[in-house]
């Protein structure tokens, strides 16, 4: 599990913990029915306090996103629930807003916006149908 | 385990209006400071604050002028053996004995622990990459380093001291010394101090932070509380200042003309409605680093 913590911007630790998380969850690289490493590991592999692994543990559990099972393991929940599609939705409404934002301060008018979406959208398409 | 920290018994270390001078300056001035039981505290101070003076005292290596110092409810002074037996020890000039080879300094220091674990102190030899036979005086700066490591950590002391224990070190060894920061916590009930002027490693690993300057405790909280309590709000004003107002909740603040950035201490809400009552507009808030925490409060 790829999970990079920077002590850099201000961000509480077990926050960007929850978020990444739940940005591996949203992408499809973390799947319904993973194992999250335990606690000790992950606190291990990232060098950072053991309890703040379990606080972003805790605050996944309480969302939704992960459930303990029996006495061992934390696991990602189903994902075809609508909490989890509403994290999506929550992720990408953040990167949208911070896309209109840049576009604003430069200038660019919202239909020019979505024309450019669409252009690198069917780039990617394209890209992908040669591969 | 992991939920249990900090612990509401009594208190591992406990200094009540400790004072040392050297000559006429006061090193330690009628400072008072408690660390729980279990998890990881960090000490934070700048060069010459007080923290290896501080660490002294609890090692018993100073007696204390004035106040007193109780480390597992007990005076280390008076009672060495109740107390360094439980406590593993790491120093920034990290001594040892120089003619001694690896195997001989972990055989010696086996010997005063009645707790050292064999087994443990091997496999950190091994995962060290240290040398049985290499000469202390030969070792590199970082394997000196790891050598002190192993005899402070194999008799799974209950208060690990590390006093700026990556001052000098290549990250490597840095990750290492975090690495057994970590492990040593993870056991049940272990407690871990450690002054450091890398924040960054601070922030990682500590639960609870004592930020000391000129020999007093500025401030000491959770580091949860810590990064909630302080935000960077950044200010607009319709005119040029040449000095920013004072505000009610605010540590410091920097900036020029019309943007002035303020650190905020508490509830941001009263520094927001006074702000917009002399009409100026917040334009940011943010979270803040424990490094410019730190700045905000020595300043």
């Amino acid at each position: 599990m790829q999970i990079h913590i920077t002590t850099s911007d201000g961000v509480p630790i077990y926050q960007q913990v929850v978020n990444q998380i739940k940005f591996l969850i949203a992408s499809g690289r973390l799947n319904s029915g993973d194992e999250l490493p335990p606690i000790r590991v992950l606190a291990a592999q990232l060098l950072i306090n053991p309890n703040t692994v379990a606080r972003a543990y805790r605050e996944l559990e309480t969302a939704g996103i992960v459930e303990k099972r029996r006495t061992a393991g934390t696991y990602v929940s189903e994902q075809g629930s609508p909490l989890a599609r509403r994290e999506r939705v929550k992720i990408l409404a953040e990167r949208i807003d911070t896309l209109l934002a840049e576009a604003i301060h430069m200038g660019v008018s919202i239909d020019d916006v979505m024309k450019l979406v669409q252009q690198r959208h069917n780039a990617i398409q394209s890209a992908r149908n040669e591969e | 385990m992991l939920d249990s920290i900090p612990s509401s018994a009594s208190p591992i270390v406990e200094i009540r209006q400790l004072t040392r001078k050297f000559g006429d300056k006061a090193a330690l001035n009628d400072l008072s400071l408690e660390v729980p039981r279990g998890g990881v505290f960090g000490l934070i101070g700048g060069n010459g604050a007080g923290k290896t003076t501080l660490i002294k005292h609890i090692l018993g290596m100073l007696k204390a002028q004035q106040g007193s110092v109780h480390v597992f409810g007990l005076d280390p002074v008076q009672d060495p053996v109740g107390t360094l037996g439980r406590i593993g020890y790491l120093s920034e000039e990290r001594e040892l004995p120089d003619w001694m080879r690896v195997g001989e300094l972990i055989r010696y220091t086996q010997a005063f622990f009645p707790n050292w674990d064999e087994s443990y102190a091997e496999e950190l030899r091994e995962s060290f990459d240290l040398d049985k036979k290499a000469r202390i005086k030969t070792l590199s700066r970082g394997q000196r380093a790891r050598a002190g490591l192993l005899v402070a950590l194999a008799h799974r002391p209950e208060l690990l001291v590390l006093d700026e224990p990556s001052s000098g070190l290549d990250p490597v060894v840095r990750r290492d010394i975090l690495g057994a920061i970590i492990r040593t916590i993870a056991d049940e009930g272990r407690t871990v101090l450690f002054s450091s002027h890398l924040l960054d490693e601070v922030e990682r690993v500590a639960d609870r932070v004592a930020i000391i300057h000129h020999g007093q405790i500025m401030l000491t909280a959770s580091m949860e509380e810590i990064k909630e309590q302080h935000r960077r709000v950044t200010l607009r004003f319709e005119q040029t200042l040449d000095r920013p107002p004072e505000l009610v909740g605010a540590l410091s603040s920097t900036g020029q003309g019309k943007e002035w950035t303020y650190v905020c201490n508490g509830e941001t809400t009263q520094f927001r409605n006074a702000a917009e009552a002399i009409g100026a507009t917040v334009v940011e808030e943010a979270a803040l680093t424990l490094d410019e925490i730190f700045i905000s409060h020595i300043l």
